[in-house]
């Protein structure tokens, strides 16, 4: 059993825990909007210090909290699962819970906008309700018949593991947001609500497949899938978002699953 | 201003909201006001698992989880609902398996269990494996199974709602009124019946797991219409929340075989719990914690945390078992735990007192009586079946058992009566409060009171307390309400204003942390998550009973605080000596 003691710590360990830090300046380039002020978007630029460990959502409190209060933004965990703060930051889909300045190269100015294909309420704030609305639309809930049985139904752990990496999704829109499919077309279901639809379509205790099968055949379906893979890169939960779109694609010529 | 009417109106969408939803929408016309989008809610960040003694690896019975959860609470839990929750947890574990949960397996297909702090076979004979889980993603499988299912069951939604009044007539639950966000409108809901289900109150510390929503809006809107709050002073410390960050790691990884060590290398808990070592109850976990800090053994430079070392356990039980946490690990710290140590400290967790209720869910207004119509359930409330410490994985098992009874309990009644007459002027109030905070001229900011309200709470209301620490707190706190009158926001717009919004988060804060240090002061034992340097040990003689902490305003509207007590429902258990 192995002992840890101080003298055999890793580069890694010891710089986790230097007590001491050393801030930095970092410019923050948030793309604001307010409609209730005017009628188009600007960019704003914010200067703070910040230790590079910091994530993104740190620095922006910080704006809110010690230079701007008016900046808008979502955010609830700030660890990465509860899914509010996707925003696009330097350009890319990312959690700004999950995403330390030391990460996206603070000698530059750090761009920070709003999720695109969604509409900008104000900030960073999207309208999120089409988004729920897709993820609705595919059944997302276990469909059995017959009589319950007693006690819990049997899966084996393969079965299980089947759909795990499906299960990890926490609905944050990262991967719909980046698909330039969804950008053009917003009656495209997008990449979060195929990844629902899988979650379920692969269980096997679940014999609602055909119907989700049927829904996703649609002309807005997952046929509009590009395969493009902004949606695997962007997930913040790194799940194979485009692997799965795929296999709902071979399920629905083979009807195996 | 919008009226709306409902039969039955529940204030929040994490675990207990959602599973109260799920049954009352089935019986009466439900709304559901949620300041978040319901899969945002804190019940996806539990990690470990839900106990339940479904005994599908190795002999268990609900019998030997009631005693467990009473001695974890330190026999400050009412006995009579400690024994509904562990009796109902099995089929609180088969309705989330049947609702689509993906528990984690056994080779036999059945739901998998592991072992958990303070959870054991035979009334503490040794660690047992009653934890249903689904890697270390349990809450996040509940709130999305929860969510899936108000879907299905087309549970009526109002999103980013936030709930600032409940509005009582004669007596009686008249509704609620809520500030909607997107627009600034208030909207009245009449209701027959309301359940609150809106969480926890952790930001009132610096160093905590909890969400940055978690305020206490619940209690402290509660509190202020007159009605008690219960046990406010039994906060738990969770021992492992990553150094400074607070954020989570959870007990499942001692679970797994994860080793608690301080500087010296050496597994401490050995000397504090001989039979349960790492997985005692988490008050004394993090208790050693502190001890082995004050005394020298603290990990880094600055000898301010200890290590939980996860590197003797083979990698793929850490991909398959714990795949979340250890991520945390790596994107938080940079660090990688197959190989290192990860460096960890208390975190502020979980509130074990509450708005009290009876086990129907339905809300006291002192120690016998209830308010009709009016429900609360999961951390917002207190049963109370976590006394003075909660064990983990029930506070997963006691959102869907007590969730579930409110929301049968609120639809049933809402069939049972017409709805009580509106007040007049029934949003005033909270017209007063956003009108006032949008109108101050006042030179205080939100988050300067804030830091030094979590500032004092850290060093004064912690683990350790002691007379003068809590007579700071509760100076320190006073000032910063008188300050707080003075609290001005930058944003005056009505779209999104989520500046307005930390302000009256700010002042539920400071209402329910007063309570907290004023409840702690006065109880002069050790119990629990409360610990007094100056008062040791434990006192059944003066203090077996709740604090029960009410408003009371004078006639030129300043408030104070009058403490009663409440005594405890004793069953079948009589207070031992409590060792692990």
């Amino acid at each position: 059993m192995s002992t840890p003691t101080v003298e055999k710590h890793s580069a890694a360990l010891d710089a986790a825990e230097v007590g001491g830090v050393k801030l930095i300046t970092v410019t923050l380039r948030i793309r604001r909007f307010n409609p209730e002020e005017l009628p188009d978007p600007v960019w704003v630029d914010y200067q703070l210090e910040m230790d590079p460990k910091e994530r993104v959502l740190d620095a922006l409190n910080k704006v809110k909290w010690e230079q701007d209060g008016t900046l808008t933004y979502r955010r609830s965990c700030a660890h990465g699962i509860c899914g509010s703060d996707a925003m696009r930051i330097n350009g890319r889909n990312r959690l700004a819970c999950k995403t330390l300045i030391k990460d996206v190269n603070p000698e530059q100015p750090i761009t920070i906008e709003a999720i695109k294909g969604l509409t900008v309420l104000k900030d960073l704030i999207v309208d999120m309700d089409p988004f729920f609305q897709a993820y609705k639309d595919v059944m997302p809930f276990l469909i059995t018949s017959g009589n319950e049985p007693t006690r819990e139904r049997l899966q084996t752990a393969e079965d299980r593991e089947r759909f795990d990496d499906t299960t990890k999704c926490i609905l944050c829109a990262a991967c719909t947001s980046s698909c330039p499919v969804f950008w053009n077309d917003g009656q495209y279901f997008g990449p979060a609500a195929i990844v629902n639809a899988h979650r379920f379509i692969f269980d096997s205790r679940d014999e609602g497949a055909e119907q989700r099968l049927e829904i996703l055949n649609d002309r807005e379906g997952v046929w509009r899938c590009r395969t493009t893979f902004n949606c695997s890169e962007a997930c913040p939960r790194g799940i194979e978002v485009t692997k799965a779109i795929q296999e709902v694609k071979r399920a629905l010529v083979t009807r195996r699953f | 201003m919008q009226i709306h009417k409902y039969d039955t109106v529940i204030v929040g969408a994490g675990g207990a909201g959602m599973r109260a939803a799920i049954e009352s929408t089935q019986r009466s016309r439900t709304a559901v006001l949620t300041k978040l989008y319901p899969t945002r809610s804190h019940t996806g960040a539990a990690q470990g698992g839900m106990c339940a003694a479904l005994a599908n690896v190795e002999e268990d019975n609900w019998e030997w989880h009631t005693f467990d959860t009473v001695k974890g609470g330190d026999y400050l839990v009412d006995q009579d609902a400690a024994e509904i929750m562990c009796k109902e947890a099995v089929d609180a574990v088969l309705d989330l398996e049947k609702m689509g949960l993906p528990f984690s397996r056994t080779e036999q297909g059945r739901i998998d269990q592991r072992r958990f702090g303070g959870h054991t076979r035979n009334h503490g004979e040794a660690a047992v494996r009653r934890s249903c889980y689904a890697a270390d993603r349990t809450g996040h499988m509940i709130l999305q199974t929860l969510f899936q299912n108000c879907v299905k069951h087309g549970v009526e939604f109002f999103n980013e709602f936030y709930v600032l009044d409940l509005l009582i007539n004669d007596g009686k639950t008249a509704g609620v009124v809520a500030y909607e966000l997107a627009t600034g409108e208030i909207h009245v809901f009449q209701a027959k019946s309301v359940v609150f289900a809106s969480g926890g109150t952790g930001k009132f510390f610096k160093v905590t797991s909890n969400a940055h929503t978690l305020t206490g809006d619940g209690q402290a809107l509660v509190y202020r219409r007159g009605l008690p709050l219960e046990d406010m002073e039994f906060f738990q410390f969770h021992p492992t929340g990553i150094w400074r960050m607070g954020i989570l790691l959870t007990e499942g990884a001692r679970g797994e075989g994860g080793i608690l060590r301080n500087k010296d290398g050496e597994r401490f808990m050995e000397r504090y719990a001989p039979v349960m070592k790492d997985l005692a109850s988490r008050d004394v976990c993090s208790r050693a914690i502190y001890t082995e800090i004050r005394e020298g053994r603290g990990c880094g430079p600055d000898g301010d945390h200890v290590y939980l070392d996860l590197t003797h356990l083979p990698p793929e039980q850490l991909d398959a078992k714990l795949p979340d946490i250890t991520e945390f690990a790596r994107t938080y710290l940079g660090i990688e735990p197959y190989t290192d140590p990860i460096p960890i400290q208390p975190t502020a967790h979980y509130a074990m007192g509450g708005i009290p209720t009876n086990v129907q869910g339905e809300v006291l207004r002192n120690n016998t009586d209830v308010v009709p119509g009016l429900y609360a359930a999961g951390e917002v409330a207190c049963v109370s079946v976590h006394g003075a410490n909660r064990l983990g994985t029930n506070s997963l098992l006691d959102i869907n058992v007590f969730g579930k009874r409110a929301g049968i309990a609120a639809a049933d009644y809402a069939q049972t009566v017409e709805h009580t007459e509106l007040p007049e002027n029934p949003a005033e109030k909270v017209v007063a409060i956003i009108e006032g905070l949008r109108d101050s001229e006042g030179t205080e900011s939100v988050a300067q009171i804030r830091k030094e309200l979590q500032e004092t709470m850290d060093t004064n209301a912690m683990v350790y307390r002691t007379g003068e620490t809590l007579k700071q707190a509760v100076a320190d706190i006073a000032g910063l309400r008188e300050r707080y009158k003075h609290v001005a926001i930058q944003d005056k717009g009505q779209r999104y204003n989520t500046d307005l919004l930390e302000a009256v988060e700010l002042g539920n804060l400071l209402d329910l942390a007063e309570v907290l240090a004023v409840s702690a002061l006065a109880r002069e034992e050790s119990r629990g998550g409360h610990y007094r340097e100056d008062f040791p040990t434990r006192d059944d003689v003066k203090f077996m009973q709740h604090t029960m902490a009410y408003q009371e305003v004078a006639a030129d509207g300043t408030t104070s605080i009058r403490l009663d007590y409440k005594p405890v429902v004793t069953t079948r258990y009589q207070p031992m000596e409590r060792k692990y």
